[in-house]
Order: structure tokens, then C-alpha cells, then sequence
């Protein structure tokens, strides 16, 4: 793997920018701040009523990618449209930008770019027609050639949107959310359907975008998306963010003791979860070479453990452990 | 399991921090742009003229919409032209001075039918599709005001159907041998019963695009009202021979009057008799188209959204 983020990428509040910005704002500044936010749906089938968000807080610093996480129906996308405006919270402080985004005027709406989760038909024109026309509706568009490039589409900029493939209309997607230059984009589920390489593609894509200062809230079911591009991660279950931190540290310390695994002389596979992998290999090795008097290796080698394998538990093993501990509660 | 060798991967673990990443400032020219002037924005005006250019790409875009609303009206013409041809001239004195073929007869009807489909059936489903597909929601994310959205349709309809009926009014000139009026008033009457009937029509058809609830069903819902109306209100069937009590229906939607009115344009003062009242009534025509109006505008400005909100 790569390094996961490029180092080019700014720091929301870094001491470059941290100076002049604390001039102008006496706190950090937050794009998006969620105290409390409840939503409930009827019960389809029977009477009353579905809890989908139950007091979640959230907060969103400017320039910094958060990723949502959580189970299908656990209230990403409803609480992505409760922050866009097109939902009604039932209770709770919803501040986007500064402003409450269901009253919120066009204005916030220029500083605002949405990614639905799912945008349906763009209508008989090219990616180059599409871009222009949304780039006229902003004060500050970025260029119609910067935005084919940002996205990947100049090749395709003179065809109708209809003919693109799916990960190429995904993408003329993200192009329409951008071309304004928000300082809040809204991904909702950006890459379900992208193969390895394209999503490797957006992701380098959305790395350029950061970079310009735009802050990001995505809601993925990837992982390792979510690893490779969030500086935030929360977990949303039951209604509420049960679990937030950069994806490097989710779950906490505990969470990430790395795992030794290893085939022992009976041919079992073995594990051992360690603070100090490096120590208890070299422990291992010698147990080997010299535990009970002689090699037991069935392979001969002395002092080689077999399938030796040292990894911390991935993103993707704690998020899970994380729902399942939730879904016990 | 999908694990990460921790041998292969910096002590940051997989996702670098966010606390410890060092590089650019942020670009010079950033600033929370809330402090910027708010004249910077594009107009309502100007983001509804550009609208106008997209909105007519797409009309001829799609080739359903030019032969149901641009040119049915035209072949309609020539079917009525062609199948009574044999009828010779109508409605003439004694002496057959006056006397008008099917074709002349049948355009007036054919006008306010191009200014019906085009206003009510082309944007009725036109905008309920563009609801179901998403692109109102997207439109619905952007600072484009609903105000300019509506520019972008009205310009887009007047200027297809200015199009459309300078087509009707050619073909029946030129395919069918119809006299067109001469008289500068005829033209003027004709002018400002284009211009109002446009207008309600357009306005209808916003209003009626609220009640179709998917993109599928909208041309189920539209096309048997629009159809419906032109039978009663004098398009395809002479109205005199329609029973009283369906002409009193007739009488209270706008086509019958549109209709009305052109024929006062294109038919001969003499056919004026064949009228309800017996004459052609223009002050009711506007009365009703403006009453109409009002209607749809109302619905419109009530039930206009760019998304279903829960």
C-alpha cells in the first residue's frame, strides 16, 4: 500500500494557516456542527414509528474529510440530506456553514456541492454542456477544461452523458458537485460500483480536491476508502456516531495490538495478540530452535516458525467488531 | 481476513493523521467565502437566459417530444386536409362567396392545439420526468432560484412554439392552399391570443406537472386530459355539433376559448354565427384564459419543489 495520503495536502489548521485564520474566528472553524439531530420515519407495515438518527452529534472542521460509516439503513444518507436541506430534522441543531440548511438561500447553496447516492438521468447533453451550464449558476465556477481534467473526463467530454459507463457518469457526478468550488462537498456512496482501478482513480481525484481546502463529508461502504481518504472516521449505529477517530486510531489502542499468527510443529494455526510483535517473534524463534531440546520443525528449518504472519487488525476488522458490539447493546 | 502486514506500513498505521500532516499552506486566495459580495452570484436573469439554450438542446434532443408536441399538430393538419379534401368548401353563402376548404376550417384548432401541447403536454411531462429522474434534486443543490429554472422553460416553449405554428402556418399555406388573414388587426388579435394562451397554457402545465408521480406513469396521466379536452373543446370535432351540455363542460376549460379566438382570426366573420352565443366573444376569451392564469399560476408557485421533502 501506498502512503495512504499524499503529504501535499494542507493542514485544516496547520501553523501556516492557523495564524491568519484565528484573526478572523476567535474558535476553529467548523463547516458542519450537529448537536442532538433526531429524524424518525413512519413504520412501513405498522403503526409507528422507525428511530433512524437518535441524538447524534457532528462536527466538521473546514478542510477535513469525514467519513460516515455504518450499516445499510443505519441514517448516513438521511442524515447527508438533513445537512443538504432536502430533509426536515425532527429535533436537534443542525449548523452547515454557519447557517441552518434548511432555511438556508442560495448563497449557502453556492458554497455547498452535492454527490447524491443515487442522481438518476442527466438528460441528453455532454459532460462539456453539463459542467458549462452548472458552471454559470456560481459566482466563482472552476473552468470547465479544469473540471474535465479533475474528473478524468476530457476524453469524453463531447459525448452524450447516456453513453458513458457507469463509473464514468459516477464521475460526471463528482464534476457537477465540484465545478461551483465548495467548501462542503456532500459524497454520498461515490464509488459503489467502481472497479479496483477506478476507485484508485477517484481517490487521487478527491486527493486533488482536498488539497484546494475543501472540506468532505463522505459516506462509503469501503473501508479502505474510507482509511485511505478520511482524516476523520465516525461510526453511525443506532442512531447516534459510536465511535470516532482518525482511521489510524478507531477503536482505540486496544483495538490495534497487532497479531502474531503462525503454524506451530502439530501443523495448528496459532495467534497471539502482542503489544511487542517484534520481541515475541524473536522469543518465538528461539523457542523453536531450542524449546524442548530439539526442533520439532516438521520442515527441518531450525528456528523459522512457519507462515509467520505479524499484521494489525484492519480497519475493516474493527469497524466490524464495533457494529457487532453495538448490535449486542 | 483481510489484514494489513504491519511490517509494510509506517507506525501512522494505514490512514496518516490528520494531526501530523506537514505541506502547502492553503492556497493564497482562500477565504471563507461568506464574506464575499453577494452581487458575485449570477442573476436570476441571466442563469434563466442561458437555461433557455439548454432547455431547447434538449427539446430537440429528444425525438419524442419533437414528433408528440413539435410537429402532431402539422400532420394532424394534413390528415384533416387530405381526408375531407373531397368535402370541397364550407360554410359559404348562398352564392359560395366565403366558402373555406376542411383545411382552412381545421387551423385555427390546430393553432390552439400547438399552443396546448406544447404549453400543457410537453412541460407537464417534461417536468414530472425531470422530478423522477433526479434532475430537479440536482438543479435543487445548486443556487439556480426556481425563478430562473422557469425562465429557462417558458423561453424554451415560446420560442418552439413560435417555431412550431410559423411550420403549421406554412404548410398550410403552401401544402394545403389555405389563405392566410391579410388584415394587420387579425394579425395583432391574433398576437396577444398567442402571447395570453401561451402563457396559461405554460402555466398549467407547471401546475399539472405536480400530480403525476413518477416519471413513468407522467405520460399516463397527461396525455388522456390534453386528448380529452381537444375532442370537447373544438380542435378535432366542430363544436357546434357537440350537445349543449358537453359544450358547457367545454366551457369551462381554456382551450375552448383559445380555439375560439383563432378561429376569429382565421375563419371568415361569417362563421361567427356558428358560435354559442353567436358571436365570437373575445372578451371572454381573455376573461377565461386570464382567469385560467391566475389558476396556474397559484398551483405552481404552491406546489413547485425541487424535491418531495419528508
Amino acid at each position: 500500500m501506498r502512503p495512504a495520503k499524499s503529504a501535499d495536502r494542507p493542514l485544516p489548521h496547520g501553523p501556516q494557516t492557523g495564524h491568519d485564520r484565528s484573526m478572523q474566528h476567535t474558535k476553529r472553524s467548523e463547516v458542519v456542527r450537529v448537536r442532538g439531530l433526531e429524524k424518525r420515519y413512519p413504520s412501513t407495515g405498522s403503526r409507528g414509528e422507525r428511530v433512524i438518527l437518535d441524538g447524534m452529534d457532528l462536527d466538521i472542521e473546514a478542510g477535513e474529510t469525514y467519513a460516515l460509516l455504518g450499516p445499510n439503513g443505519a441514517g448516513k444518507s438521511t442524515t447527508i440530506e438533513i445537512l443538504e436541506g432536502i430533509r426536515r430534522p425532527d429535533a436537534g441543531e443542525v449548523s452547515v456553514l454557519g447557517e441552518a440548511p434548511l432555511s438556508a438561500g442560495r448563497d449557502w447553496r453556492s458554497r455547498v456541492g452535492i454527490v447524491a447516492q443515487s442522481t438518476g438521468d442527466l438528460g441528453p447533453y455532454t459532460p462539456r454542456e453539463l459542467i458549462t451550464h452548472f458552471g454559470k449558476l456560481y459566482p466563482e465556477p472552476r473552468s470547465v477544461d479544469e473540471v474535465l481534467s479533475l474528473v478524468g473526463l476530457t476524453e469524453h467530454a463531447g459525448k452524450r452523458a447516456t453513453k458513458l459507463s457507469g463509473g464514468q457518469q459516477r464521475r460526471l457526478d463528482v464534476a457537477l458537485g465540484i465545478v461551483g468550488r465548495p467548501e462542503l462537498l456532500f459524497l454520498d456512496e461515490p464509488t459503489t460500483g467502481f472497479d479496483p482501478e477506478a476507485r484508485r482513480q477517484f481517490w487521487d481525484m478527491l486527493d486533488g480536491l482536498t488539497g484546494e481546502g475543501t472540506a468532505i463529508l463522505l459516506t462509503t461502504h469501503y473501508l479502505d476508502e474510507a482509511a485511505h481518504l478520511a482524516d476523520r472516521v465516525g461510526v453511525l449505529s443506532g442512531g447516534q456516531i459510536v465511535a470516532e477517530a482518525p482511521p489510524a486510531d478507531l477503536g482505540g489502542a486496544a483495538a490495534r495490538v497487532p497479531v502474531v499468527r503462525w503454524t506451530d510443529a502439530d501443523g495448528l494455526r496459532r495467534e497471539e495478540r502482542t503489544a511487542t510483535p517484534a520481541a515475541f517473534v524473536a522469543e518465538l524463534s528461539r523457542s523453536v530452535s531450542h524449546g524442548a531440546g530439539e526442533p520439532r520443525d516438521a520442515s527441518g528449518t531450525v528456528g523459522e516458525p512457519r507462515d509467520l504472519e505479524v499484521s494489525r487488525p484492519s480497519l475493516e476488522e474493527i469497524y466490524l467488531e464495533l457494529i457487532e458490539a453495538e448490535a449486542k447493546r | 481476513m483481510n489484514t494489513t502486514p504491519i511490517l509494510a506500513v509506517s507506525d501512522d498505521g494505514e490512514g496518516s493523521l490528520a494531526t501530523h500532516r506537514t505541506g502547502n499552506p492553503r492556497p493564497a486566495g482562500y477565504a471563507p467565502r461568506n464574506t464575499r459580495a453577494a452581487d458575485a452570484r449570477p442573476g436570476i436573469f441571466s442563469a434563466g437566459i442561458a437555461s433557455i439554450g439548454m432547455e431547447i438542446k434538449a427539446y430537440f434532443r429528444m425525438p419524442d417530444t419533437v414528433f408528440f408536441t413539435f410537429l402532431f399538430p402539422v400532420l394532424m393538419l394534413g390528415i384533416f386536409g387530405v381526408a375531407f379534401e373531397s368535402v370541397g368548401e364550407i360554410g359559404g353563402g348562398p352564392d359560395g362567396e366565403d366558402g373555406i376548404t376542411m383545411a382552412a376550417y381545421y387551423l385555427p384548432g390546430m393553432v390552439a392545439a400547438a399552443i396546448l401541447l406544447t404549453g400543457v403536454q410537453n412541460l407537464a411531462v417534461d417536468i414530472a420526468r425531470e422530478k423522477g429522474e433526479g434532475w430537479l434534486r440536482r438543479l435543487g443543490g445548486t443556487p439556480i432560484s426556481p425563478m430562473s429554472y422557469f425562465i429557462g422553460k417558458a423561453g424554451m416553449i415560446l420560442i418552439t412554439s413560435i417555431a412550431q405554428i410559423a411550420l403549421l402556418f406554412a404548410f398550410a399555406r403552401f401544402g394545403l392552399g389555405v389563405e392566410l388573414p391579410t388584415e394587420p388587426d387579425l394579425w395583432l388579435r391574433f398576437a396577444w391570443l398567442f402571447l395570453l394562451g401561451i402563457a396559461t397554457m405554460t402555466l398549467l402545465g407547471i401546475a399539472l406537472s405536480a400530480v403525476p408521480r413518477s416519471a413513468r406513469s407522467a405520460t399516463a396521466v397527461v396525455l388522456p386530459i390534453v386528448l380529452l379536452l381537444q375532442f370537447i373543446s373544438g380542435v378535432y370535432l366542430q363544436f357546434s355539433m357537440l350537445p349543449e351540455w358537453l359544450q358547457n363542460v367545454a366551457s369551462i376549460f381554456p382551450l375552448k376559448w383559445l380555439a375560439q379566438g383563432m378561429r376569429s382570426v382565421f375563419l371568415p366573420e361569417s362563421f361567427a354565427a356558428a358560435e354559442q352565443s353567436g358571436s365570437w366573444d373575445l372578451g371572454l376569451v381573455a376573461l377565461v384564459l386570464a382567469g385560467w392564469l391566475v389558476v396556474g399560476l397559484v398551483i405552481s408557485l404552491l406546489t413547485f419543489r425541487w424535491v418531495r421533502r419528508s
